[in-house]
């Protein structure tokens, strides 16, 4: 945490990318989380995959539930709009803001208290729908601002910092993503800014409900000994599926590799995901394998990480509405009111 | 013994089993004789259940058009052998009893008092079908044919009400018609007829409309602009978003591509409806949900968010009976603090108090140019009684190219002029503040919307004044608010009083017929007829100018009369309180006995001092 003020001068020489924007105009507001906090190193990833992205920030909406994750999209995108909503309901709001205006781009930035207690259900529910929407939850198993108490994320018999043993079993959010229907699912750590960037980006890019579970170490109330939720416990079980390239329609290939070392899957907007395989027999877009391979891996204490799932051709619930292409909000009155004369019509009908 | 003899005034109630196909029959009936120029205001009663428990439908055929429920039966059609006793005790003295007389039963079931009229319905519907889903939705029609006769209904009026709901569909318009003269011919053959009660021609119908509130509202919310709706079943809300859907299937498909202008999710629950509406509203799109108290209940805690963010938010509440999951069939106006204070902290909403059907179309569509200019909830607040039952009303009226207000949004060509955007801050004196919608401009009006305090900017404020500053506003805000609302209707007693009467939405035609009843009774108030809350000046200046004003509602506490002791600062002894809450509808007997006794007595101790 810092109290010294952002300057605003940009250097000249900054790159910008193809829409006009360096790398700063994605930044936010200095961050009030503690010094090494995971969730700081999220806020980047995000900023860096927006940029990378060439996405104008006016044209994503981020939004968030409450705790410390969801303070965070204060501190990235400055020029978006945000809406910090009520504890566990930021899948509601997201969805109705989604409806509202298909146009954007959604960002759902949660945490495990958020998302895996209250909030579970919504949750749940935002990605039966099919919500298209990038949904991170920075998962550090713990609640941070009320001081360290266990999350549901935290594991059985991992142990608090005041030296408690977690009876409860843990929310697996990735495992239920994956039942419910989510159509691009995956881990990461926040402390591996090469895996989960261009993940971030996949998520964007995606045409459904994407969600990632982002381990997030606590420094302060989670980052000891017992802990299976620290720097430590997930480097050291860190199990990485696949190495991740995001690459935009059209950019040349550059890099070569031996066969079968590398899947490309496209995505439903020309976006390829170029996956280098660090197991041979992982297959992404199989949602019944990834289930089964999480759950084996997570038996023995693995942390799986990588994109876990995509349905590359995914489609949202505007589809499944059939909305209109044209946003909902950009409607008035000559669109939507049937006006007098279907009136008189229905009071016919009605004598 | 003195029959009942009433020409065009009378209350008829069937009583039958749920899931047995009556309803439609009994709305034939009321139907029928509306087309003879004759209003009725039926009312179902009905249980929390879906097959084979008591339902009933009251129907009060009144020429002089009142449509409050009356109290009392004069004619029993009584079709459920569960629910007899009680049915049959019902009975006004000198009244009918219309019942199927296919297996006997003892004298000891039935009435000295009371004509007893039995047509074998099931034997003429078993003669006839041989389908047993047949037999049972025709003996249906069949009863309707019979009382069409012995209450002097004609035959053409239903055969071209078949006519017009059948239309293409010849086979079920003949075997409806062969029904209904089943009836009419064994009760001509058999009895004599009509009966001291009956229908004769009038023409005190005119261009009424024959409509629900729900139905109404959803209407309303369609020409009103909302294009999203999130809701989650609940009695007796569910038919506000059913009706939406139906009528946005029909007006809102985009001709050229099949694409729907509209978005309706049936959510998780009323948490996640209410989120949705925020989060559509947060986003520059009407939209609302529908809701009970039960709803509300868990929805408060987004209603808060939504009056201190100050997102365009409307809820359609159709009150039942509470507390708890309460009365969930019958109705009650018992939400009315729930709704003016959802929330914690300091906070106050707008309510809209519909009569009718017809104000539940004017009000809906309103709410939602209401919650765009105000930036907050508006709650339209109907109930059971009006959103479930059919009314005779005026017909809905829609100015041609009426455009919607949309409030104060900033556009991306005012924010590039250079124009100062806080988010919070009043500029125009009333309270209300400018807003940006997402994606408006790349570099200038996005901010951080939250539930926590904030400065005009929006950003993160603990400060004292920026929290003063923003209460203060919002409080000015709300007085605003009072001005744009539907405003009261004052109808004037016809000589000087010192007496008053406030009342509000489905009390309406009950109280009306009350004030008519007491005028005869010489007892004069002056009565004012609330449309919504806030309260303009014109509240406060009618109790100040009387000495004592009833406060007529249908709950328990006289919630209404606490909104207006809490609001107005009056002395509570001022506001008598009349109130009925047993889940049926208010009656304009219940009121004027209530209002007269009180009067009265008031007189008699005034004498007396004197």
């Amino acid at each position: 945490m810092t109290y010294i003020a952002k300057p605003r001068l940009h250097h000249p020489t900054l790159h910008t990318n193809k829409v006009g924007y360096t790398r700063r105009d994605y930044e936010g507001r200095i961050s009030t989380l503690c010094a090494g906090c995971g969730h700081d190193s999220i806020s980047a990833a995000i900023i860096q995959a927006c940029w990378e992205l060439d996405i104008e920030p006016h044209r994503v909406a981020k939004l968030s539930g409450i705790g410390c994750s969801s303070k965070t999209p204060d501190y990235f995108l400055g020029a978006s709009h945000g809406f910090n909503t009520v504890h566990g309901r930021m899948p509601s709001v997201l969805t109705g803001a989604n409806l509202a205006n298909r146009d954007l781009l959604y960002l759902g930035v949660s945490g495990d208290g958020d998302s895996a207690s209250i909030g579970l259900g919504q949750f749940a529910n935002a990605m039966r729908r099919g919500v298209r929407m990038a949904y991170i939850v920075e998962n550090n198993g713990v609640y941070g601002l009320t001081k360290g108490q266990f999350s549901a994320t935290a594991d059985r018999g991992s142990k608090s910092k005041k030296g408690v043993i977690n009876s409860d079993s843990p929310v697996d959010l990735v495992g239920i993503a994956l039942q419910l229907g989510a159509t691009y699912v995956a881990r990461s750590f926040s402390g591996d800014k090469a895996q989960l960037i261009p993940l971030i980006k996949g998520a964007i890019a995606h045409g459904g409900a994407a969600f990632i579970d982002v381990i997030s170490p606590c420094v302060t109330f989670n980052n000891h000994g017992g802990s299976t939720k620290s720097y430590d416990y997930v480097r050291q079980h860190n199990e990485a599926v696949s190495r991740i390239d995001f690459m935009v329609p059209g950019e040349e290939i550059t890099t070569s590799y031996a066969p079968g070392e590398v899947v490309d899957v496209a995505q439903h907007d020309g976006s390829i995901l170029r996956l280098r395989k660090l197991h041979a027999d992982y297959d992404p877009t199989d949602r019944t394998v990834a289930m089964n391979y999480m759950q084996q891996h997570s038996a023995r204490g693995e942390v799986v990480t990588g994109l876990l799932y995509m349905d590359p051709l995914a489609t949202d619930l505007h589809t499944a509405l059939n909305t209109s292409e044209h946003p909902l909000n950009a409607f008035n009155a000559p669109e939507l009111c049937p006006g007098g004369k279907a009136l008189e019509k229905i009071n016919a009908a009605l004598r | 013994m003195k029959r009942i003899e009433a020409v065009n005034d009378f209350v008829i109630k069937f009583a039958n089993v749920n899931g047995s196909g009556s309803a439609s029959a009994n709305e034939l009936f009321a139907k029928a004789v509306m087309r003879m120029g004759v209003p009725v205001s039926p009312r179902n009663i009905f249980p929390s259940n879906i097959q084979g428990m008591p339902t009933w439908y009251e129907a009060r055929v009144c020429e002089k058009g009142y449509h409050g429920r009356r109290g009392g039966v004069d004619m029993m059609v009584a079709m459920n052998p569960q629910t007899w006793d009680t049915d049959i005790a019902e009975i006004e003295s000198g009244g009918y009893l219309f019942y199927d007389s296919t297996r006997p039963l003892p004298p000891s079931k039935f009435r000295d008092d009371v004509l007893t009229l039995g047509v074998p319905l099931t034997d003429i519907a078993n003669a006839a079908y041989t389908d047993p889903r047949q037999r049972q939705l025709f003996k249906n029609i069949i009863y309707v044919g019979a009382l069409s006769v012995l209450l002097g209904v004609d035959a053409e009026v239903f055969e071209k009400l078949f006519a017009e709901q059948y239309k293409g569909k010849e086979r079920l318009l003949e075997s409806n018609i062969k029904a209904l003269h089943m009836g009419r011919d064994y009760v001509k053959t058999h009895m004599a007829y009509p009966l001291g009660i009956r229908v004769q021609r009038a023409d005190n119908v005119g261009d009424q409309i024959f409509t629900d509130g729900n139905s109404a509202a959803a209407l309303g919310l369609v020409y009103g602009g909302a294009t999203v709706a999130a809701w989650y079943p609940i009695t007796p809300s569910t038919s506000v978003p059913e009706a939406f859907q139906k009528y946005c299937e029909k007006f809102r498909v985009d001709p050229a591509t099949g694409q729907h202008r509209y978005a309706i999710v049936q959510a998780e629950d009323e948490l996640a409806s209410i989120g949705m509406v925020v989060g559509a509203g947060w986003n520059g799109a009407r939209a609302f949900t529908a809701t009970s108290g039960p709803g509300v209940s868990l929805m408060t805690e987004f209603i808060g968010l939504a009056y201190f963010a100050e997102i365009p938010v409307t809820i359609v509440n159709v009150q039942r009976g509470g507390p708890s999951t309460g009365m969930p069939t019958r109705t009650q106006q018992a939400d009315i603090l729930s709704c003016a204070y959802a929330s914690h902290g300091d906070t106050k909403h707008v309510l809209l108090l519909p009569q009718d059907p017809h104000e539940c179309f004017t009000h809906s569509a309103a709410a939602l140019d209401l919650a765009d200019r105000l930036q907050t909830p508006i709650f339209v607040m109907t109930d059971l009684d009006i959103g479930m039952n059919q009314r005779l009303c005026k017909p809905f009226v829609w100015e041609e190219g009426k455009g919607y207000d949309r409030g104060k949004v900033m556009t991306a060509e005012e924010l590039e002029a250079g124009k100062d955007f806080g988010r919070y801050k009043d500029v125009d004196g009333d309270g209300i503040p400018w807003r940006t919608l997402p994606g408006t401009h790349p570099t200038k009006g996005a901010f951080f919307t939250r539930g926590t305090t904030r400065n005009p900017y929006a950003m993160y404020s603990e400060r004292g004044p920026d929290y003063i500053y923003n209460m203060e506003r919002l409080l000015r805000k709300f007085k605003t608010a009072a001005n744009l609302v539907p405003q009261p209707i004052v109808r004037k007693a016809k000589q000087p009083t010192r007496f008053g009467v406030i009342y509000y939405g489905s009390t309406s035609p009950a109280m009306r017929e009350a004030l008519d009843v007491l005028e005869t009774q010489d007892l004069h108030l002056d009565a004012m007829r609330l449309c919504a809350f806030p309260f303009p000046d014109s509240v406060q200046e009618f109790i100040v100018s009387h000495d004592t004003v009833f406060v007529v509602e249908q709950n328990r506490d006289g919630q209404m009369h606490s909104l207006i002791v809490n609001e107005l600062d009056f002395d509570p002894a001022k506001l008598p309180r009349v109130l009925h809450y047993d889940g049926t509808p208010i009656t304009a007997r219940f009121i004027a006995s209530a209002i007269a006794k009180r009067m009265e007595a008031q007189a008699k101790k005034q004498k007396e001092t004197v």
